[in-house]
């Protein structure tokens, strides 16, 4: 076939494989017949290609060759990183990005939570027990020293009471009902008022309604046959009026205000808030409705308002005496427990305040003092 | 001044495809690009087919007569590695900052310009071949490629003579000029 002799003979030529009267022959041809000299061109090029991807095609298989023989002989490493470590590699910076959106989502839900629910100060509620300063102390040890110290079950030496509350009769035999702060830990009770003051055993203290109930063991307490006032069941309507007298100072401290809330701090249903004032001192203060039934008992302040005072309700203490009455093992501590009877009804009812339902009141108003 | 001529002669090893040479130059760089490369979300399989582009990338600048690195050639292969690796992982999108710089590196863009038109070429001539099919592939390949003689070529295909397989290689070269010219476009 004349094309095949002649693509032979371009092939040659360009290998150089002519002799040289060939050449000379084939030279000429290509100076007369362009399409010959251009098929020279053109095909010079295409096995060029040829020729360079011949090599690299050889190179490539090689490499390969060699990157395997290496491995195998351990001279390069064959570095192969565990499967945790490689996906760590592959994916921290995903990792680190998903972290901090999940971290800004929590900060900006947490962030939207705080400000768009209702504010509620995170400050706890003052309790209103005070500490008895080094003067009161004073007076008290002198008191106890002139004291006749008979059938003495406690130490000679005058006590040093820290701190102190208020606590009313809820029975003439002498049990008394206190704020449980107040003598939370005490060992030693004392309770003091105009008549004396008198030795006193802590019988139950319930954290949760934040009351305590006392009992005078003095000989030298006389019991009453009857209080004047009752202990409310009922609720305490809102605005309705009130007074307290309670000892936030070693005189009795009378205060008159009204219910300002249904609920107790931070809605607590156990308590009303109400307006009047009230200082340290005055937790386990009872306060009065206008016919002199004892509906509440001062146990603390609101930290950041004036006169905002809170009063536990009275029919808790119905609850705790319930409870101690249930308590068979507590009975048997204290004989007259079940003859315990706490007046509902007020003997005050429509009596002029200061001529007689406060004279009357103030007897059944003691200091606690505990020694803790 | 030992080391530089050591590189030369490696170097010149290398254009003339010398496996012993080949051989030095992967064992004393490979480690180097892998740990590049393992540092900066990859594969050992990356790595492996990086350096031997960066391989080929120094063959062909061989090739062209140019054994002159005006650098080590440690410097030269990390930074064609570096920047072949750079342009892969843009390519495959994986989340990634900036390679870091292990290693001192020299501007190689030029040299990488060049290699990817003759990848090029070599993609296209290798695609042409593939689509020519056998016998042809095998027959040009033995003639062009391994440089074998017609004689030979007809006792290995089993075409009675050597003219018989000049013929039929004729014919092969035509398609794949054809095709390769298609391809080209």
């Amino acid at each position: 076939m004349q094309d095949t002799a002649m693509l032979d003979a371009v092939e040659r030529y360009i290998r150089g494989e002519m002799l040289p009267e060939e050449k000379a022959f084939f030279e000429h041809l290509r100076e007369t017949r362009p399409e010959v000299d251009q098929l020279v061109v053109e095909h010079t090029l295409f096995l060029q290609q040829l020729n360079k991807y011949g090599e690299v095609h050889q190179l490539r298989t090689q490499l390969k060759d060699i990157h395997l023989q290496l491995t195998e002989n351990g001279q390069i490493e064959p570095a192969r990183p565990t499967i945790v470590v490689t996906l760590w590699k592959k994916y921290r910076r995903v990792i680190g990005v998903a972290a901090s959106i999940a971290g800004i989502t929590a900060l900006c839900i947490s962030g939207l939570i705080s400000y768009l629910s209702p504010k509620v100060s995170t400050a706890k509620m003052v309790e209103l027990s005070r500490r008895l300063d080094a003067q009161e102390n004073k007076l008290n040890k002198v008191v106890s020293n002139q004291l006749p110290q008979q059938g003495q079950t406690r130490p000679v030496a005058p006590i040093d009471f820290k701190s102190g509350g208020t606590g009313f009769l809820i029975d003439g035999k002498g049990y008394l009902i206190t704020n449980a702060h107040v003598v939370n830990h005490a060992t030693i009770v004392d309770v003091q008022n105009s008549q004396g003051e008198y030795k006193a055993r802590i019988l139950h203290v319930d954290p949760t309604t934040d009351l305590a109930l006392l009992k005078i063991e003095d000989s030298s307490f006389h019991a009453a046959s009857q209080l004047p006032y009752g202990i409310s069941k009922g609720k305490a309507k809102l605005g309705e009026d009130l007074f307290t007298m309670g000892y936030p100072r070693n005189d009795i401290v009378y205060s008159k205000g009204y219910v300002s809330a249904r609920t107790g701090f931070r809605g607590d249903t156990l308590a009303y808030q109400i307006t009047l004032v009230a200082y340290p001192g005055n937790s386990g203060t009872p306060v009065f409705d206008k016919d002199g039934e004892v509906v509440g008992i001062v146990n603390g302040a609101a930290p950041d308002a004036q006169m905002a005072v809170f009063a536990i309700r009275s029919k808790n203490i119905y609850k705790v005496i319930d409870d101690m009455k249930a308590d068979s093992a507590f009975l048997k501590t204290d004989s007259d427990f079940v003859r315990l009877h706490v007046p509902a009804v007020s003997q005050l009812k429509g009596q002029d305040r200061i001529e007689q339902q406060i004279p009357k009141i103030e007897d059944c108003i003691f200091i606690v003092k505990s020694n803790q | 001044m030992r080391t530089e001529t050591n590189e030369q002669k490696l170097l010149e090893g290398l254009a003339k495809n010398d496996r012993k040479s080949i051989e030095t130059i992967y064992r004393q760089h490979y480690n180097m690009v892998q740990s590049l490369i393992l540092n900066n979300s990859g594969y050992p399989d990356d790595a492996r087919d990086i350096f031997q582009e960066a391989i080929i990338v120094l063959y062909e600048k061989v090739k062209s007569g140019s054994f002159e690195l005006n650098c080590q050639l440690k410097t030269y292969l990390y930074s064609v590695c570096r920047r072949l690796w750079l342009k892969r992982l843009s390519q495959l999108q994986r989340l990634s900052s900036d390679v870091e710089n292990l290693e001192e590196s020299v501007p190689v863009e030029e040299d990488l310009e060049l290699h990817e038109q003759r990848n090029l070429d070599f993609m296209v001539m290798e695609q042409s071949l593939d689509n020519l099919g056998e016998p042809c592939k095998s027959l040009i390949r033995a003639y062009y490629i391994e440089k074998k003689s017609m004689v030979e070529i007809a006792a290995d295909f089993g075409y009675t003579n050597s003219d018989n397989a000049k013929n039929q290689k004729y014919k092969c070269l035509m398609r794949l000029k054809k095709i390769f010219s298609q391809y080209k476009k």
